[in-house]
C-alpha cells in the first residue's frame, strides 16, 4: 500500500527534528547534507523500496548506499522511523558516542541492516554496481540505489563507476546526486564546479533525471520512472537547498559540517513544528 | 644420521599460472564465485575463468579503484568475488577501496595480485610491486599469502576461497621452481617447515623458498645445519613455527623479494622479539627500485638469491653467542 504524499510529508518533519536534536546532542557531524536528502530517503523507505524492516536480510530486497557517509544522521532517522529492530529511536541521541550504533559515518559492524560503510567519498556507485551485477547474476529483482553529493562527484572513482555502470547495462542501479551545492569549503561552484551534471552523466551513458529533490511527488515520479528504464542505470539530478527545512541552515556552508548550538536547535526545532 | 637429499631447481608453471587455473576449478565447484579483471586477464591468467564462464567474468576496464570496490559491492550481495591485476595496481591503486569497502566493514573480497616482485624483470619498477605485503598487512584483518610453487598457489587460493574474509594473495610472472610434491597438504597460517636443521632456520616465501632449499645445501657442505620454513601466510602469522625456531635454532634469517621495510622480516621479528629474541638477519630488496632486465639478472643484482642467503646466514651464525 503506497503512503499518502501526506503520510511522508509528516515522516519527513518528524524526521528533520530528529537529525537537528541528534546532531545537537552530538555537538558534532553534518546537519546541511543530512537535511538536504530527507525527502529523497523517505520516498526510499517508506514508499518506493522493497524492504521489510523486520526481515532486513530479505533476499531480494532493494538495497540503499549512502555513498555520502557524512548525511549518516538522515539514514540512521528514517531507519529508525521505518522500525529498524537495530536502529532504535530512542538511542538516535547517542549519535557519535562511544559504543553508540550511531558511527560518525555508517558503520555496519554496528548496524548490520546497512547494505554498506561508507564515509570515504567516491566509493558508493561502485559498491552498488557490484550489489547490481550479483542481483542480475542471481536473477533477484532486487534493486540498489545510491546517494552521492554533488562536492562528492569530484572523485575521480564516481566517473570509473560511470563508465562501468553504461557499461554493465546496470538498469538495476540508481544514482542520485544530492544536488544541494555546498561542500564542506564553500559553494561547489568556487571549489571545483561540477556543472553540467546531468550532462555529465548522460554522456556516460546514463538515463538521467533533474528534478526537485524536496518535492514529493517528483521524486516519487523519478524513481517511478527511473525503474522503468531498461538497458542503463538512471542518474537522478536532484537539486536540493542544503539545510532544507531551517531558515539560517539553508544555503549556508557553514551548516555543512557544524553542529547547531543549544539556542540554535531550539530556533531550529520551533521552525520545524 | 644419512645424507639430505640435494634440492634441485625443476622449472614449474607460474603461480600465476596456478592462479588461474584454480580459478576455474572453484568456478566449476561453486556458482557464486566470480572474477573482475582491469585489462590484465591475459597476464593476471584469469582469462582460463572469463572462457569458462563469459557471464561471471567481469571486465571493469583500467579503473582498479572502482574494480576493488565493485568487488566489494559482489560480496555484500554474496558472492565470492575474485579481483585480480598486478600487484603493484591492485594494491596501489585500490589501497583506499581495500582499506574502507573491504577491511574496514570485513568483506568477503578475495584479492589476487600477479606480477609480483621485481622478476617480472624487462618491464621495470612502475610494474614491479615490492611493498604490497607491508600494505596488505597493513588492512586490519585481511590474511595476506604468498605461495611458492603451482601446488602451494592452487592449494591457498581455494583455501581463500573458502575462507570467510578479505584475502590478498601475491603471485608471480616467472615460472616457479616445483618444492612441493603432490600429497603435501596447506593451511592459511600454518607454516610448512621443507627442510630440517639446527644451527640457524632460514624463513622465506614466494620465489625465496627455493633458493633458501638451495642455500640449506650450500651450508650444509660447510657445517652449517640450517631449518627452512615456508612462510606462506604473511598473516596472520606462524608464531608457533617461529618461536620454535628461535629456541631451537637460536639464529633466523628471513628471505623475500619485497622491500625488507614492512616486508615479512619485520613480522618475524616481531614474534621473534616477543617470545625468545635471537639474531636475525634479512634479505630482500633494500630501500631502492629495481630496474629492467632479465629476471634472474635482477634477482643477482638486487641480492635475492641462494647466494645472498647463504652469506646472511654465515653472518647471522657468526653473531651466535
Amino acid at each position: 500500500m503506497p503512503k499518502s504524499i501526506d503520510e511522508l510529508q509528516a515522516i519527513a518533519r518528524r524526521i528533520r527534528r530528529e537529525i537537528i536534536i541528534m546532531i545537537g546532542a552530538a555537538k558534532s557531524g553534518h546537519p546541511g547534507g543530512s537535511l538536504s536528502a530527507v525527502e529523497i530517503l523517505v520516498e526510499l523507505y517508506f514508499n518506493h523500496m522493497h524492504i521489510d524492516p523486520k526481515n532486513p536480510t530479505l533476499l531480494d530486497r532493494d538495497r540503499f548506499i549512502l555513498s555520502k557517509g557524512h548525511a549518516a544522521p538522515v539514514l540512521y532517522a528514517v531507519m529508525a522511523e521505518a522500525g529498524y529492530d537495530q536502529t532504535p529511536l530512542d538511542k538516535l541521541n547517542t549519535l557519535r558516542k562511544l559504543g553508540s550504533v550511531y558511527q560518525g559515518h555508517p558503520d555496519m559492524r554496528y548496524i548490520p541492516a546497512l547494505e554498506a560503510s561508507t564515509g570515504s567519498l567516491g566509493e558508493g556507485i561502485s559498491l552498488a554496481l557490484g550489489m547490481g551485477i550479483a542481483a542480475r547474476l542471481d536473477g533477484r529483482k532486487s534493486r540498489t540505489y545510491v546517494m552521492t553529493g554533488d562536492g562528492e562527484i569530484q572523485e575521480g572513482q564516481i566517473w570509473e563507476a560511470a563508465m562501468a555502470g553504461a557499461f554493465h547495462k546496470l538498469d538495476n542501479v540508481v544514482a542520485i546526486v544530492d544536488n544541494n551545492r555546498i561542500q564542506l569549503d564553500g559553494f561547489v561552484k568556487d571549489i571545483m564546479a561540477v556543472d553540467p551534471l546531468a550532462d555529465k552523466f548522460r554522456s556516460f551513458g546514463w538515463h538521467t533525471i533533474e528534478l526537485d529533490g524536496h518535492d514529493p511527488l517528483a521524486v516519487r515520479a523519478a524513481f517511478d520512472e527511473a525503474q522503468a528504464t531498461k538497458g542503463k542505470p538512471t542518474c537522478l539530478v536532484a537539486h536540493t537547498i542544503k539545510g532544507k527545512g531551517v531558515s539560517f541552515m539553508e544555503n549556508n556552508p557553514k551548516f555543512h559540517g557544524t553542529a547547531p548550538t543549544a539556542d540554535e536547535v531550539k530556533l531550529a526545532l520551533q521552525e520545524l513544528q | 644420521m644419512p645424507a639430505k637429499t640435494k634440492f634441485e631447481i625443476k622449472l614449474g608453471p607460474a603461480t600465476r599460472e596456478a592462479f588461474g587455473r584454480a580459478l576455474v576449478e572453484l568456478g566449476h565447484e561453486n556458482k557464486d564465485v566470480v572474477v573482475c579483471d582491469a585489462d590484465l586477464s591475459h597476464s593476471t591468467m584469469t582469462t582460463y575463468f572469463a572462457k569458462e564462464f563469459p557471464e561471471r567474468f567481469i571486465s571493469l576496464g583500467i579503473a582498479e579503484a572502482n574494480m576493488c570496490a565493485v568487488g566489494a559491492g559482489l560480496a555484500l550481495a554474496g558472492k565470492i568475488p575474485f579481483v585480480s591485476s598486478f600487484s603493484a595496481f591492485a594494491m596501489n591503486k585500490g589501497f583506499e577501496q581495500l582499506r574502507c569497502c573491504v577491511a574496514y566493514p570485513h568483506v568477503n573480497l578475495k584479492v589476487v595480485g600477479t606480477h609480483s616482485g621485481i622478476s617480472i624483470g624487462e618491464d621495470g619498477p612502475s610494474q614491479m610491486s615490492i611493498e604490497e605485503i607491508g600494505l596488505a598487512c597493513s588492512l586490519a584483518g585481511f590474511v595476506v599469502i604468498a605461495p611458492a610453487d603451482e601446488a602451494s598457489t592452487k592449494a591457498l587460493v581455494k583455501a581463500a576461497a573458502a575462507y570467510v574474509g578479505p584475502v590478498f594473495t601475491r603471485t608471480g610472472r616467472p615460472k616457479a621452481a616445483i618444492v612441493y610434491g603432490a600429497d603435501q597438504k596447506f593451511e592459511i597460517g600454518k607454516a610448512i617447515q621443507v627442510a630440517d636443521g639446527s644451527d640457524v632456520t632460514i624463513i622465506a616465501n614466494g620465489l625465496l623458498v627455493a633458493q633458501s632449499l638451495l642455500a640449506a645445501d650450500t651450508l650444509e657442505g660447510e657445517g652449517i645445519s640450517a631449518r627452512v620454513i615456508d612462510m606462506h601466510t604473511a598473516k596472520p602469522i606462524d608464531r608457533d613455527a617461529i618461536a620454535r625456531a628461535a629456541a631451537d635454532t637460536k639464529a633466523i634469517v628471513v628471505a623475500e623479494e619485497h622491500l625488507v621495510d614492512g616486508g615479512l622480516g619485520v613480522r618475524v621479528a616481531q614474534v621473534v622479539a616477543e617470545t625468545t629474541p635471537c639474531p636475525m638477519e634479512f634479505v630482500g630488496i633494500q630501500n631502492t627500485y629495481a630496474e629492467s632486465g632479465q629476471p634472474d639478472e635482477l634477482l643477482e643484482k638486487y641480492g635475492l638469491m641462494a647466494r645472498d642467503v647463504a652469506a646472511a646466514v654465515r653472518k647471522v651464525v657468526a653473531r651466535k653467542s
